[in-house]
């Protein structure tokens, strides 16, 4: 088995079992999916134009909440070291530990996301296009969240450092992404939204790696 | 292959902190090294700057037999440091198979280094139930599993039984023998004949 292969097995199980996995992710969205019409009133209006904005800030939320011990773990019983001085470029290595928390977190919140947005409100016809943001946007948040994770190593009051840094960068994907389903639902042109989101996705996949690399070797040296 | 392992004049800080200025040193093949020196003094952290972790504020690591340092720590060296890089909630199979495939050797060598190290009744514990000496006795198998070069240990010695320690000798003596290379941070001696490298503060 290639080194790539055994390493994203073996990050897919640890994701997995880290914190009890998706469960925690998909139970955070449907906890603050339950709570907003009890804070928000029983009346359908403002809850039916809040739908899509809860879900996709709800989504960026869970997603954070997985990935601020992407590298902590590894980085506390010394596994980093091993990782670090693997047979993959560290670039490489940071990315699928990022694309192994996507598959693990990512995806199912993806599949849960549409029930979501349209138990608040939003119409069903909008499901396939939330799937596919939410997917979307759940990798954005993936690379940039593990920045953020990267980055806090080995710093006091990591957590707080992280949100500082990684907060700003959720920001482009639920603007486009909220865009892109909104249009739709209202009937107008929702490419863009979509094409623009993909853009920040492929971007964060092709150059956060690099950071978090940087941000590990600054870690440990 | 590495067939030398070469320090000069090195020099490493931690923060605003000089740990040992100007040390030089040559390990070559089927040699031992035991670094020494009190708590603080740089052991670890020159064990770290030889596998590329840390950078040296001055001085230069070469690789006698390697021309590309890069390539000589990815391929030709093992650092066991003194933690051991182990998952407590996945099981000693898990870990074992893990860092063994990692360092590019298959599963059947995986499983004779276990026997070897007298790990096979514990193969299916959690690591969080296997105790010090266990734990440090997985962390081993991928250098017997894998073989490379340079073994770069810290305080390999430390949480091993007696048994564990004669064990370690005739792997580390059969490891010098292949034309290996060993540097060790320790306290208590080596178990086989080894130069002494000490770090004075």
């Amino acid at each position: 088995m290639s080194a790539l292969g055994v390493l994203f097995r073996r990050e897919v199980s640890l994701a997995w079992g880290r914190g009890g996995g998706p469960l925690l992710a998909v139970g955070f969205l449907a906890a603050a999916v339950t709570l907003f019409p009890l804070a928000l009133g029983p009346a359908p209006g403002p809850l039916a134009a809040t739908a899509v904005g809860v879900a996709w800030v709800t989504l960026a939320l869970a997603t954070l909440l997985t990935l601020e011990r992407l590298f902590e773990r590894d980085f506390e019983d010394g596994a980093l070291d091993l990782l670090v001085l693997g047979p993959l470029p560290l670039e490489a290595t940071c990315a699928v530990k990022c694309a192994a928390s996507w598959l693990v977190n990512g995806a199912p919140l993806a599949l849960a996301a549409p029930i979501a947005a349209i138990a608040l409100g939003a119409p069903p016809s909008s499901a396939p296009l939330i799937v596919a943001a939410a997917a979307l946007g759940g990798l954005a948040f993936a690379f940039v969240g593990g920045t953020g994770a990267a980055l806090a190593l080995a710093s006091r009051r990591g957590g707080v450092l992280m949100a500082v840094i990684v907060l700003p960068l959720l920001i482009p994907p639920v603007i486009f992404g909220g865009a892109a389903i909104s249009a739709f639902t209202g009937g107008l042109e929702w490419r863009t939204g979509l094409a623009l989101l993909a853009a920040y996705a492929l971007a964060a996949v092709a150059l956060t790696p690099f950071a978090m690399a940087a941000a590990c070797r600054n870690a440990l040296g | 292959m590495i067939s030398a392992l070469r320090l000069e004049n090195l020099t490493i800080e931690r923060g605003a902190r000089v740990l040992f200025a100007n040390l030089s040193a040559r390990v070559a093949a089927g040699e031992a090294l035991a670094v020494t020196g009190a708590n603080g003094t740089g052991k670890t952290s020159l064990l770290r700057a030889v596998a590329g972790l840390l950078s040296p504020a001055g001085g230069q690591i070469a690789f006698e037999g390697a021309p590309d340092p890069t390539e000589a720590r990815r391929a030709g060296c093992h650092l066991l440091g003194h933690q051991d890089g182990l998952k407590g909630s996945c099981t000693a199979r898990e870990e074992l198979m893990f860092q063994v495939r990692w360092s590019g050797a298959d599963a059947p060598a995986a499983l004779a280094a276990a026997a070897r190290l007298g790990l096979t009744r514990q193969l299916d514990l959690e690591v969080r139930r296997l105790s010090a000496g266990q734990k440090r006795r997985l962390a081993l198998a991928r250098l017997i599993a894998a073989p490379r070069a340079l073994w770069l240990l810290d305080e390999p010695l430390a949480p091993l039984d007696a048994a564990g320690r004669a064990l370690m000798g005739e792997i580390m003596a059969e490891h010098l023998a292949r034309g290996g290379l060993i540097m060790a941070a320790i306290h208590d001696p080596l178990p086989v004949a080894a130069r002494t490298l000490e770090i004075a503060a």
